[in-house]
């Protein structure tokens, strides 16, 4: 049994920690593909990665629902550190969630039960998060979209390998649809919907 | 000086977070309107609260902010929001647009071209491309959403059924990523190539309509037009008095009573700039003597 005072800390500096975090997030959305680092550093409980806390301190809040996968939704340390740092609700119904986090990508459920947006309102969608083994080497993709001068190229090492083909999804859907913030230890990269992954091989 | 009643950066760290998620969805839906909780701002509307929110959950002790209002760094506006992160955040701010990471903006893009590091933020009083065609929320939404733009065509039709030409010249229509018609912004079309293809963020923030929208860097904008009416920019036929730059933007000012008037850059910083590197125009006394401020 963890108590409060067990549990790892948020941010030393709340304000700064979450203002620097919160570039990388974007500059990682602003440029799909490129590797962002995240420098403050939070503890971070259970299976949740360092990027993964940083980013949930930096977003979750009591207004965003969250939806976690099975091994993260086990872990009492998780939901003890996540309604203590950030109040935010976690909800069994994957459909009405802003955020995702995923720990074990090979579960990943299918990307239609999470929410999708509508034509009217397509931001009001989930943010899947999900932690990955590396984000600078394995498999190769090639990315195209906004945010990208041609093409930029990506080194990831990424469960499920499917996880580009299910996103293709997203072009057909769009507006509506499902952006991914992929997070290895403490790099980011992030896959906004607009973006359209080539697989090259290994 | 931080000042001591305020967090960092004025706004509290809840409001922040729900203005950070809706950058976020702006940018992953580029030109859609991410409705957002806009607060009151210790100024009035139509003044940037809008984009002062943006610029305040945006912005870290590192970055340094440039603030311009119609090309100016010297108006009351751009002054007072400078001086207003200077305060609240502790951030250094600069006029010249090359060494700002941060720049807010009310109708203008620089002249100098931006590059990567830097984030464009645009104060934008109404947001809504389609608002003067159709009052209707509920309406324009449902436009959007079927992208259904031939209303804007029509308009730009009118124009040259009108005039012979399309006539609008501020605030002009673009489609980003060839998907949502987006208002740039009462910028004079003569910026709206500037928004294609940029290396920089450009945010957008609008206070009293409580709307927050993005274009990606590397983004394709293009202006709306016809075929046999293609989109031209506008600029005075002119040199700039001050400097004799002859394709930036001109802001015609009267010097009397008989018809006297002199063209400048309404970009002061690239003025200055261009003065100081030895260029002339007709009119300068001898500002190139004066030290640039800074």
């Amino acid at each position: 049994m963890t108590t409060i005072a067990e549990l790892p800390p948020g941010f030393a500096d709340k304000v700064l920690s979450a203002q620097s975090t919160f570039r990388s997030v974007m500059d990682a959305m602003a440029r799909p593909g490129s590797v962002q680092r995240i420098v403050p550093m939070a503890g971070a409980p259970g299976m949740m990665m360092r990027g993964t806390a940083a980013i949930a301190l930096t977003l979750f809040d009591h207004d965003t629902p969250l939806w976690l996968d099975a091994r993260m939704a086990e872990s009492s340390d998780v939901l003890k550190w996540l309604k203590f740092h950030t109040g935010a609700p976690v909800v069994q119904d994957s459909s009405i969630a802003s955020f995702a986090l995923i720990s074990d990508g090979g579960a990943l459920p299918s990307l239609e039960r999470f929410a999708l947006g509508t034509s009217e309102y397509p931001d009001r969608s989930t943010t899947v998060i999900i932690q990955v083994d590396s984000l600078n080497s394995g498999r190769s993709f090639e990315l195209r979209g906004p945010g990208i001068d041609g093409v930029a190229s990506l080194e990831a090492s990424i469960k499920p390998f499917d996880l580009f083909e299910r996103l293709r999804f997203n072009e057909a859907l769009f507006p509506r649809g499902i952006d991914v913030v992929l997070v290895a230890d403490d790099a980011v990269v992030a896959i906004p919907r607009t973006t359209r992954v080539v697989s090259k091989g290994s | 000086m931080n000042a001591p009643a305020y967090n960092f950066a004025y706004l509290d760290e809840q409001t922040k977070r729900m203005i950070r998620r809706a950058i976020l969805k702006a940018i992953a839906i580029p030109g859609y309107q991410v409705p957002f909780a806009s607060r009151e701002m210790p100024m009035p509307y139509g003044w940037g609260t809008g984009g002062v929110q943006v610029t305040a959950a945006i912005l870290g002790p590192q970055d340094v902010l440039k603030v311009i209002d119609q090309g100016s760094d010297d108006t009351t506006n751009a002054i007072s929001i400078r001086k207003f992160f200077a305060k609240t955040a502790g951030v250094a701010t600069t006029t010249a647009t090359d060494e700002a990471t941060v720049i807010q903006t009310r109708h203008r893009i620089p002249e100098t071209a931006l590059h990567e590091n830097q984030v464009l933020v645009y104060q934008v009083p109404i947001p809504e491309p389609l608002r003067f065609l159709e009052p209707r929320e509920t309406e324009t939404r449902r436009m959007h959403a079927l992208a259904e733009y031939g209303l804007m065509h029509v308009k730009l039709y009118e124009d040259i059924a009108r005039f012979g030409h399309i006539a609008t010249a501020y605030a002009y229509p673009v489609k980003v990523n060839a998907r949502y018609v987006m208002d740039p912004s009462p910028t004079p079309k003569f910026d709206n190539p500037k928004m294609d293809n940029c290396p920089a963020l450009q945010l957008f923030g609008a206070g009293r309509e409580k709307r927050i929208y993005a274009i990606p860097p590397y983004t394709q904008v293009v202006s709306l037009d016809f075929e046999d009416h293609p989109f031209e920019p506008y600029r005075f036929n002119a040199p700039c008095a001050l400097c004799g730059a002859e394709n930036s933007y001109l802001d015609e000012i009267v010097t009397d009573d008989k018809g006297g008037r002199m063209f400048v850059c309404s970009d002061t910083d690239y003025c200055e700039g261009r003065q100081a590197a030895g260029h002339h125009g007709s009119l300068s006394a001898a500002p190139y003597k004066e030290k640039a401020h800074g």
